[in-house]
């Protein structure tokens, strides 16, 4: 019980409830879609991006809580962020994720991400935390095909 | 308890599960509670004695060996061939071939029957509940030959749509694929009647039984079905191993599927001659011991006896849908009037995967995501389902185990 208190903290069911930047973006310079394939879990993320800093960032699809509450919290933090801090959150997030859950939290420039420590004790939703993040990324890559989690 | 049932025809239970070690185990520190059936089954002590006695005893190639080990592995292979004949009621065991699973059984027929019989233009039935591997294997045969696929809609109790299947037959119909029982929504099928549509047509049919098996008697005689496939992990016996029926007059005229082993007679460089039936479609060293075990399984079904297990699994099942129907914001997916022991559900606001893990942490196993029926998911607008599929070894105990942990999903994702 206390491991699912963990995964399914207060910020985490808030942003499911209600996610942050949740809709398209009309002007948007990137676009990618994610998908995975164990769930069906399917997103769209848009991004306005200038002088290399995301100035927008908004998404739609549906998925489960965890994937839901990752693209609401990544889209609040990324907001403002020059691209390349935004990769080198991405790479802080995923070490998080699936580091060793009897380890310590390293929990330096993680920010709110911190909420997502839970998922460590769940290796079959590292996916669902990380789809939002894996589109980020291809769609700052601009290679337009569909990122899937496989 | 059933007014109809009486104590003697009733199945015991607490006595099967004994049969079943991992029955006995804990998950997380909590008994199991295992309702992902539909998925794979759990084997009994005897198929896995069975596998133990065959690698311990008998353990040689088939057909090739002039010693005793090969004469012992050959018997154990080819009386096990006997026993799925007898259990499915085939004219001979020249209509069982042995195959990997239902999968392998379907692309076998799209393969060599379909390339060599059917023609651009021609066309495929299938229906809107497939399995993902009995729509794929056609598609593929589409791409390679030109044919098309119809397909036979359903209603929004997850039925076929009698009147819309009439009229997809005409005279470029060369085949039908149909699933006996569905996976992702239960509903057993009026399988015999679309044979007999189709033979009207003089259409061959495949039947993908593999969730049929183990819940009803399957006699390919009395359906008199062209093909019938079916997996031995979800009939209790081991993975790796399936069969396919059928009709010795249709695999006479079907090509080889794959090459080498058993499924030749001789070979020259100028040419080579393929070995008779059933052998021509057993390439390579066949899974020995997955026979071994899948005749055990099949036998032990035998013996606990269809009558007890259909009557155990509807009570489970209207146990089940009556106590989920208690849940306020619980919508069930396949309604239809015949139903095997599995519910498809989804909890207004809750992703099923949310509800697999919370689940999970109690010990309770149960399927979610969209069961590789993606067009079914679509079909009911619902990403994915959660499912609780029942074998004749579960309780209503674990239900209410089941009733309880979702009770808890809605607490902890409601907060």
């Amino acid at each position: 019980m206390d491991e699912l208190r963990e995964l399914y903290q207060q910020v985490i069911l808030d942003h499911n409830k209600n996610p942050r930047n949740f809709g398209e973006l009309a002007n948007a310079s990137h676009h990618a879609e994610g998908y995975n394939p164990l769930c069906g879990d399917r997103i769209h993320l848009f991004l306005r991006v200038a002088d290399n800093i995301i100035q927008d960032i908004r998404f739609t699809g549906q998925g489960c809580a965890i994937s839901k509450a990752s693209a609401s919290i990544m889209t609040s933090l990324v907001k403002g962020k020059s691209t390349t801090q935004a990769q080198e959150l991405f790479d802080k997030f995923l070490q998080l994720i699936t580091s060793d859950p009897t380890q310590p939290v390293e929990v330096s420039g993680l920010d709110r991400l911190v909420v997502f420590a839970g998922v460590r004790e769940f290796p079959l939703r590292v996916k669902c935390a990380s789809l939002a993040w894996h589109t980020l990324k291809s769609a700052l890559s601009e290679s337009g095909a569909v990122v899937t989690t496989e | 308890m059933s007014p109809h049932s009486t104590a003697a025809a009733r199945l015991e239970v607490e006595r099967i599960r004994r049969d079943f070690p991992i029955l006995q185990s804990r998950v997380r520190g909590k008994p199991l509670v295992y309702l992902d059936n539909a998925a794979t089954s759990q084997k009994p002590q005897v198929v896995i004695d069975a596998l133990v006695y065959y690698y311990c005893t008998q353990n040689a190639n088939v057909h090739r060996g002039v010693y005793y080990l090969s004469e012992a592995a050959t018997r154990a292979y080819e009386g096990g061939r006997e026993t799925v004949r007898r259990f499915l009621n085939a004219a001979s065991t020249r209509e069982i071939i042995f195959v990997r699973g239902a999968t392998e059984g379907i692309n076998l027929v799209a393969h060599g029957y379909g390339r060599r019989h059917l023609r651009a233009g021609d066309e495929i039935i299938i229906t809107a509940m497939e399995h993902h591997s009995n729509i794929v294997p056609w598609q593929l045969l589409c791409e390679a030959t030109g044919a098309k696929l119809r397909v036979i809609p359903i209603n929004g109790d997850g039925e076929w749509i009698w009147e819309e299947a009439v009229k997809l037959f005409n005279p470029k119909t060369k085949f039908v694929a149909a699933v006996h029982i569905s996976n992702s929504l239960g509903t057993i099928n009026p399988i015999a009647r679309l044979i007999r549509l189709a033979h009207e047509w003089q259409v061959p049919v495949l039947v993908d039984g593999a969730q049929a098996v183990p819940h009803q008697p399957v006699d390919v005689a009395a359906l008199d079905c062209d093909f019938y496939t079916f997996s031995g992990h979800k009939a209790f016996g081991p993975t790796g191993i399936g069969v396919l029926y059928g009709k010795e007059t249709l695999l006479e005229k079907m090509a080889p599927y794959q090459a080498g082993g058993d499924m030749i007679k001789s070979v020259t460089f100028a040419k080579t001659t393929y070995n008779d039936l059933p052998y021509r479609f057993e390439a390579g060293t066949p899974n020995i011991a997955g026979v071994v075990g899948l005749a055990k399984a099949l036998e032990y079904l035998r013996n606990v006896g269809y009558d007890k297990i259909a009557a155990h699994e509807q009570e489970l099942l209207d146990y089940a849908t009556a106590a989920l129907a208690t849940l306020k914001p619980l919508r069930i997916i396949g309604t239809a009037r015949t139903k095997a022991s599995v519910v498809s559900f989804v909890l207004d606001g809750i992703h099923p995967h949310d509800v697999g893990t919370i689940l999970d942490r109690d010990g309770i196993a149960i399927r979610t995501g969209h069961h590789c029926t993606q067009p079914v998911m679509e079909f009911f607008n619902v990403p994915a389902t959660s499912r609780a599929s029942f074998a004749f070894y579960n309780t209503t105990r674990e239900i209410d185990a089941l009733v309880e942990g979702l009770h808890k999903v809605i607490k902890i994702m409601a907060a």
